[in-house]
């Protein structure tokens, strides 16, 4: 049967649609976000996103990556509050003094509940873990 | 028949949901044509999925409200300064990463970052000093300026843990920088990313004689020739 042939392709080409946007979410937060959740989630807060482009335009790359000692990494500096209001990490400006202090909590913990530790747009989240996503939905796809 | 009502079904289902993609992305083509015009995922036809991945995005400097990232349930995110209101009109755009160039915003004086955190005045310790690296490939050199950098950076960010100073102990590639490695530390992370406009930022130095492909000898395309 012709027409039943026809409604087949049209059948993988939306569920070919659907696999497409299920598997590629819509973000597009600003370029170098840094999304940390390391302890945020479990603790009860929204995630903390770290806009790079805002204190890029106050700060040089020196002054946090050399001077306060943060790694090159997303969430490899295990910050805490704890850590912040000890004067370490964000809290070496984020104390009233240089820039606003730790009571403005939704400020930085302002991330959508659930999204992981992450650098926004960057190359390793577009290839490697996009790559990865893509691999598991395939071998959830074979498993079926 | 009860294939065909299955179908129908499926069918069903399927544009219910590609509908509502279409409603939440305003878009006014038919729920059909969408369907069909859309790219086929890599999952469906196992193709890699490399150069779809690093297409570059359709907008940059989207407001926090609206970038995915942020909640904008939380009170916050509507007190957080919209990328735009900074960067929208530094020149010249660029269509990758935050859409600006920011050694140039630097050299044209639209921003002055502090180098010490609490001393608005201090100065960059300033190394010029170009590194030629040649590349064994089509490709035109690289030139690798330390200014721009240390402009930015402190050596002890790069030296010696990224990079042994030392002439010809690198050894860097595409994939690594690509893999988050070398360059890929910052470059594809916050500083400018590998996208097809940017190559010619690094790999600047045409070589002075054209690069030829080495020809094959016997032994080697025997060794290589596939069974």
């Amino acid at each position: 049967m012709k027409v039943e042939k026809y409604l087949h392709i049209v059948c993988l080409a939306m569920a070919a649609a659907i696999g497409y946007f299920a598997v590629l979410p819509a973000a597009h937060a600003e370029y170098g976000d840094v999304v940390i959740n390391n302890y945020a989630d479990k603790r009860g807060m929204r995630p903390v996103v770290f806009p790079h482009w805002f204190h890029r335009v106050r700060f040089r790359c020196k002054v946090c990556h050399a001077d306060l000692g943060f790694k090159f990494k997303a969430g490899g500096n295990e910050i805490d509050m704890a850590k912040i209001i000890d004067g370490k990490f964000c809290g070496a400006c984020h104390n009233g003094e240089i820039a606003w202090s730790v009571e403005n909590c939704n400020m930085c913990h302002s991330g959508i509940p659930g999204t992981p530790t992450q650098i926004h747009e960057s190359t390793q989240q577009k290839l490697v873990d996009r790559v990865n996503e893509l691999n598991k939905a395939r071998q959830l796809e074979a498993g079926k | 028949m009860n294939k065909l009502i299955a179908t129908l079904l499926l069918l069903g289902i399927s544009g219910a949901v590609v509908a509502a993609e279409k409603t939440a992305k305003g878009s006014t083509a038919d729920a059909p044509s969408a369907g069909i015009s859309a790219p086929p995922s890599a999952t469906q036809t196992g193709v890699g999925p490399f150069n779809r991945l690093l297409k570059k995005p359709k907008q940059l400097n989207l407001p926090p409200m609206e970038d995915g990232i942020h909640d904008p349930a939380n009170e916050g995110t509507a007190m957080l300064q919209p990328p735009a209101e900074v960067l929208a009109d530094w020149q010249p755009r660029r269509t990758a990463g935050n859409g600006v160039n920011w050694v140039e915003a630097l050299r044209q004086g639209k921003i002055n970052p502090r180098y010490e955190r609490t001393d608005p005045d201090a100065v960059p310790i300033v190394m010029d000093l170009n590194i030629h690296r040649p590349v064994r490939s089509a490709m035109p050199d690289v030139i690798f300026p330390h200014k721009q950098h240390t402009e930015w950076l402190d050596c002890s960010n790069c030296h010696p843990a990224i990079f042994i100073p030392q002439k010809g102990a690198n050894q860097i590639s595409m994939s690594a920088i690509l893999l988050g490695q070398k360059c890929g530390v910052c470059h594809g992370k916050v500083a400018f990313p590998i996208t097809l406009t940017e190559c010619k930022r690094c790999h600047s130095k045409e070589k002075d004689t054209p690069y030829k492909d080495p020809v094959p000898t016997a032994a080697a395309a025997k060794t290589t020739a596939r069974p």
